[in-house]
């Protein structure tokens, strides 16, 4: 795999159908994480889901990929870390104003992520293969990406000393899988921004 | 806060960090964000060139933060919101 290539003002990338599949499934779990407000037929069950969150506060399964971006909801700061990491408080230290920032800027916020996340679904077949992303396309892909990486790295609890936090990981590790997920993300998208720089 | 690292004026105004700008937005250390990519947002969202983009990516990752823009209130909400959307952890502050 050697990443995204140049090609002409935007990107282009070969991906195998089982790395299509990976991504795929990450993405549409942050569409889905991020997306659940946006969604107004979906708004009941969304309601529904919410309050189902809040009763239990159960433990997450870390050997579940779909377990690794839970989905709960919040009117402050999300309660889940990963939604607070995505939809963070503009203010540190005056939860009034992180409301009123919040209260105007949330709705767009999630809609522009899940609008990345929606172009990298619809510009990667999941057999795979060669994709050829024009600029925006690949602006897309990028902060989706990122969003992921931030998703899987609260999951995977990474910190700034990530590289001895893997070395110090037993093989029985549940976040072990994951790992290797989360660099080759960081892979691809470092060669995404260099096509785009 | 402590000084701002770096102080950046905006290509589209002469006026620099001063008394009437008094509030800034501020971006955070991220164990996630990638070094090249903070670089490439910075370019992408202020127009700064790559010299600046890059003094003020190593400012947020040796220093903790930096302050990357400033100017009035709703300036500064409008890049939060813009650096949220990219995925950067930004916060506004009144610099007093």
């Amino acid at each position: 795999m050697a990443g995204f290539r140049r090609s002409g003002h935007g990107a282009t990338a070969r991906f195998a159908s089982a790395q299509a599949a990976i991504i795929r499934d990450l993405v549409g779990q942050v569409v889905e994480l991020v997306g659940a407000d946006n969604l107004d037929e979906g708004a009941d069950e969304a309601a529904d889901l919410r309050g189902a969150a809040l009763a239990e506060d159960g433990p997450i399964e870390a050997d579940d990929l779909a377990a690794m971006i839970g989905l709960t909801e919040n009117a402050d700061l999300p309660d889940d870390p990963v939604l607070a990491r995505l939809l963070p408080d503009a203010y540190q230290d005056d939860p009034e104003a992180s409301g009123d920032f919040r209260r105007y800027t949330e709705q767009g916020l999630r809609s522009g992520k899940v609008a990345a996340a929606r172009t990298v679904l619809a510009t990667l077949p999941p057999q795979g293969g060669r994709i050829r992303l024009s600029e925006p396309e690949a602006q897309a892909w990028l902060r989706a990406l990122n969003d992921v990486r931030l998703a899987l790295g609260v999951r995977l609890e990474v910190t700034d000393d990530f590289e001895e936090q893997v070395a110090s990981m037993g093989p029985g590790d549940p976040r072990s899988p994951y790992i290797g997920v989360y660099q080759w993300l960081a892979f691809l998208q470092e060669t995404l921004v260099h096509a785009l720089s | 806060m402590s000084v701002a690292p770096a102080e950046v004026e905006r290509p589209d105004t002469k006026q620099e960090t001063a008394p009437d700008l008094p509030w800034v937005t501020i971006v955070w250390n991220d164990p996630v964000n990638l070094m090249s990519y903070v670089t490439y947002v910075f370019q992408t969202v202020f127009g700064y060139a790559k010299p600046k983009a890059e003094k003020l990516m190593l400012d947020v990752h040796h220093k903790g933060r930096a302050v990357v823009s400033s100017g009035a209130r709703e300036a500064m909400e409008r890049d939060a919101e813009t650096l949220h959307g990219y995925g950067l952890w930004a916060t506004i502050s009144h610099d007093s």
